[in-house]
């Protein structure tokens, strides 16, 4: 009997092999969250740890119990679930209370990933869907913002921006180094930016999807700004405030949830960066990436059917 | 025919709720509140209830041709006078239910009796059938009610059970309505394979 491994495994072409796997993404992913992460303990301290902490074990917990109990095998040895959990912290105000912390981290592994099939069966972003959750169950613990700098309840600078009128708002270079109010990973630019082009240099994440998104949401602000006479700072504090780039560079771009074709990509990034502006500037909420990127989430099947690559050689059917 | 039979399926085995999936509109959008759930279960059972006795009372002389019209004009009559009845009689419960109160007239569960069912039945096992699946219904609606109400609003039938900043908002939402009934059906089908 030849054992197992020295057997020539035959295939058909093409037989190309890549070192990459689920455990090197999950782990790149988390390489590139550690600047966003260690801006958010520099500027929200203690309260933010307890939150991510919490957001982690919790998801960690369930996805084990849920793998047990559903009979599944994880390829990712549940590091997949530890970046929902850790995604999912980036996105809660720091001062929300533990248990519901806890409660929406349940309910983004469980009935967002677990119900609908698990690691590569959801339809929508588990740590979003974990977001909304919450934001719809407890609204004013979800809209509690603190300023980083003097501890106060304040608005946050995109919640400023929409109600125009008292507070002022916080000058480009703080939104962009991140010490302003609002969700515990979203506030510094910097350092989203820097994950962001770490996983671009990695190649873990297509251009596509942050480039059409970010671009979609920059033009629009700016005509929108060009017509008010703000000039270019509108344009760019639109980038740089709220969870844009959270959003843009580590949520849209969610291998499950997201589109694999090109052409596919593109539209997923320009339909996401039409909603935030929509939102932003027309809907409810002073802040929409959340909601955006779920209802892209939705027409990702769609996308994908309709900018198929067509068959090489082959001809189209005039029918 | 087996009496007791025709009133125990529409309970657990052909729960129009659970295991026929009729009626998912009602169950889904007035399921905020024990109460609602309760005062919609009983609506329907009375209609379904006068429907099944005048389909199949009638079911000789209605031209199978016209069935359909026939019913549905059969059951808005008897829809009409429970509206009338709940807003004379109920009117806080004729307020919150709203709209779904004439929408009793498209349910699917009371069509569904009176044709696969009142119409082909005598008059005693119709009357059965009709208790049995109306009671199922309301059941059910108690059922999803109940699981919303508590973790929507910390109450059950008004009683006040959770401290004020407990509840999670979203299940009195509609989308609380979806999760509640998806995973209570999801339960169901668990629970009814392992005794089949």
């Amino acid at each position: 009997m030849i054992p197992q491994k020295d057997l020539i495994v035959v295939t058909s072409a093409p037989h190309l092999h890549s070192p990459d796997n689920v455990p090197t993404a999950m782990r790149d992913v988390l390489i590139a969250l550690t600047p966003a992460l260690l801006a958010a303990l520099y500027f929200f301290r203690l309260p933010a740890l307890l939150v991510i902490l919490v957001c982690v074990i919790s998801a960690y917990a369930a996805e084990i119990v849920c793998l047990k109990i559903m009979k599944r095998e994880s390829p990712t040895r549940e590091s997949s679930a530890i970046i929902t959990g850790l995604l999912l912290a980036f996105c809660l105000p720091p001062s929300l209370p533990l248990w519901m912390a806890v409660l929406g981290t349940l309910f983004a592994i469980v009935v967002a990933k677990h119900l609908f099939g698990g690691l590569g069966q959801n339809i929508f972003n588990p740590a979003l869907i974990g977001r909304a959750f919450l934001l719809a169950s407890f609204p004013v613990a979800m809209t509690n913002w603190t300023n980083p700098l003097d501890g106060l309840t304040t608005a946050s600078p995109l919640g400023i921006m929409k109600e125009a009128g008292g507070e002022v708002l916080p000058p480009l270079g703080e939104i962009f180094l991140g010490s302003v109010s609002g969700s515990i990973g979203e506030t510094s630019a910097l350092a989203l930016l820097l994950g962001g082009a770490y996983l671009l240099y990695r190649r873990q994440i297509d251009w596509r999807i942050p480039g059409t998104f970010l671009g979609t949401v920059f033009l629009l602000t700016a005509v929108i700004g060009g017509i008010k006479g703000e000039g270019l700072w509108y344009p760019v504090y639109h980038l740089c405030a709220g969870g844009l780039l959270l959003g843009a560079f580590f949520m849209a771009t969610d291998w499950v949830t997201s589109p694999v074709t090109k052409l596919g990509r593109i539209l997923f990034g320009i339909g996401c960066g039409l909603l935030v502006v929509l939102i932003r500037t027309k809907g409810g909420y002073p802040e929409g990436v959340a909601y955006s990127i779920l209802l892209m989430n939705v027409v990702t099947p769609l996308l994908d059917r309709y900018t198929k690559a067509r068959v090489f050689g082959r001809v189209k059917s005039h029918a | 025919m087996n009496l007791k039979n025709e009133f125990t399926k529409g309970i657990v085995r052909e729960n129009p709720l659970f295991r026929l999936l009729l009626g998912m509109c009602p169950a889904l959008a007035v399921t905020t509140s024990v109460n609602n759930g309760l005062g919609m279960g009983v609506a329907v059972t009375g209609v379904l209830l006068a429907s099944n006795i005048v389909v199949s009372s009638m079911r000789k002389i209605i031209p199978p041709g016209v069935r359909i019209p026939a019913f549905i004009v059969i059951i808005a009559t008897f829809v009409t006078i429970t509206d009338m009845l709940m807003h004379a009689f109920t009117p806080a419960l004729y307020t919150s239910l709203g709209i779904f109160i004439p929408l009793i007239v498209v349910n699917c569960i009371i069509l569904g009796r009176a044709e696969s069912f009142a119409s082909r039945n005598t008059l005693l096992p119709s009357v059965i059938d009709a208790l049995g699946m109306g009671i199922g219904f309301t059941l059910a609606l108690v059922v999803v009610s109940a699981v919303r109400e508590v973790l929507g609003a910390g109450t059950f039938f008004g009683l006040q059970l959770l401290p004020e900043n407990i509840p999670a908002l979203i299940m009195i939402l509609p989308p609380g309505g979806f999760i509640a009934l998806g995973c209570l059906l999801g339960l169901m089908n668990k629970f009814q394979k392992k005794t089949a």
